[in-house]
């Protein structure tokens, strides 16, 4: 099998590379590359993403054919995609951080910061806090409820249809933290950082 | 519920830890990457290392350190000391740091937090500030290890750095700093009240009972420690099963 972790330009993905290269180690090919040929041939995608939505979505759409190659293989062909932190959020239709920014629109609805209730929580959003399960989801696959994960982030996902949502988190409010639709995945939280529990994670997209 | 951390740091100087930490299963005492490897397995929440290298010719060290550790720890990696320039941020980021600490260049240009923020994402930049206490409830940021004043009053700056995009702050006490007789409470109250973003405690931790008070006293979203860890006094579990006793909630 061959996986692909897309790179472009989204921030550091160094660490994203490391866990995926760890946890793939003889039994998965692993290519980290923007090249449209290479990312329409494999088999699984892990669409990372660190900085600003709005940089995100400008990096997507700076690589020509990116955006459609990637509709082509979620969307048309409905192969596994991954996406972490940012890349996650860039399934919505929009997002507003720095300013309004259009998504790819896979899945219906807003990246929008969190209410911390007048700064009665601190932001970023930064640290370890529990995966409360809203529905089974293969990639939770032997991860109990409650189960720890590392999250650094100031805005959330809110998508329109809430059966989408895996899991939340608490955090002001119940903030998405997981989403899974149909082949579409999407961890807010960064598995690659999450210790051995992420790792399992990372195994369960692996092992789809 | 979000949890607390707690983040051993590893004093790196020429490559090799200056504090060695006194685990008898240790191979070689002064290998970062082992300990590092170490507190990751028991249970660290972040694993913290300051460069304390004098020279500039070194920097390819800890980021050699950096590559290997981020190979083997799949927590938070953050990675301080020396840090000057753009291109300084970008090399540790791309050997695998998660977050990068900035002292003394953040100081003498606040444009570096700026610009690191916007190029890399507040989530990875943290600023490291030394206070000193002037008189009551007055701290002065110092640089370069604590041997330089500056004239600045921390707070301020505390303020200075999150509106430039910070994500963190490191706040150290140089008064605490090594003496085990816990943190300067008042100061982590006073920058947390002014900040909203999160402030790790740093300097001054003797015993578990002085982990407890830099949370629940000062409000510190995450507490740094070297010493009581390293020389095998407690163990990060300890740490965290003493929190819990006293229901402050930790990952377990």
């Amino acid at each position: 099998m061959n996986v692909t972790i897309v790179d472009y330009q989204s921030g550091n993905i160094s660490s994203v590379i490391n866990s995926f290269t760890e946890v793939a180690r003889g039994k998965v090919n692993l290519e980290v590359t923007s090249d449209i040929n290479k990312i329409k041939s494999c088999d699984k995608i892990v669409l990372p993403g660190q900085g600003s939505f709005k940089s995100c979505a400008d990096s997507l759409n700076k690589i020509s054919g990116l955006v459609d190659t990637l509709k082509d293989f979620a969307i048309t062909n409905k192969k596994p995609l991954l996406g972490i932190c940012v890349g996650l959020q860039m399934f919505a239709d929009v997002g507003y951080e720095e300013a309004e920014t259009k998504g790819l629109g896979w899945i219906p609805g807003k990246v929008s910061r969190i209410n911390n209730q007048k700064g009665k929580f601190k932001l970023p959003h930064i640290g370890w806090n529990e995966i409360e399960i809203q529905k089974e989801s293969k990639i939770f696959k032997d991860i109990k409820n409650k189960s720890h994960m590392y999250f650094v982030h100031s805005y959330e996902f809110i998508p329109e249809d809430k059966s989408v949502i895996s899991a939340t988190t608490d955090y002001s409010s119940k903030i998405v933290c997981s989403v899974e639709k149909d082949n579409l995945f999407g961890t807010q939280f960064h598995p690659e950082k999450s210790d051995k529990i992420g790792l399992k994670v990372i195994d369960n997209f692996l092992n789809l | 519920m979000l949890k607390n951390r707690i983040i051993p740091c590893l004093d790196v100087k020429d490559g090799r830890v200056v504090k060695g930490i006194n685990f008898v299963e240790l191979k070689d005492a002064g290998d970062p990457v082992e300990q590092a490897k170490i507190y990751s397995d028991g249970g660290a929440d972040e694993i913290c290392f300051l460069d304390i290298t004098a020279s500039n010719e070194n920097r390819e060290t800890i980021i050699d350190i950096v590559r290997k550790t981020a190979k083997e720890c799949f927590v938070p990696l953050t990675v301080g000391g020396g840090v000057r320039t753009i291109q300084n941020i970008t090399d540790l980021l791309l050997a695998g740091a998660d977050k990068v600490s900035i002292n003394t260049a953040a100081v003498k240009n606040v444009d570096l937090v700026k610009e690191a923020s916007k190029k890399f994402g507040s989530q990875c930049i943290v600023v490291a500030i030394d206070a000193k206490k002037v008189s009551d409830n007055k701290w002065e940021v110092f640089t370069h290890g604590g041997r330089n004043k500056t004239g600045i009053d921390t707070v301020e700056f505390a303020k200075k750095v999150e509106e430039n995009g910070a994500g963190e702050i490191l706040l150290t006490s140089m008064d605490k700093d090594g003496t085990k007789t816990g943190y300067d409470v008042d100061l982590l109250k006073t920058i947390t009240n002014n900040t909203n973003i999160p402030v790790i405690a740093s300097g001054g931790v003797g015993t578990l009972d002085h982990l407890y008070d830099g949370i629940v006293k000062g409000g510190a979203s995450a507490v740094l420690a070297a010493s009581i860890f390293h020389y095998g006094e407690y163990k990060i579990k300890d740490a965290k099963e003493y929190l819990n006793s006293k229901n402050v909630s930790v990952r377990l």
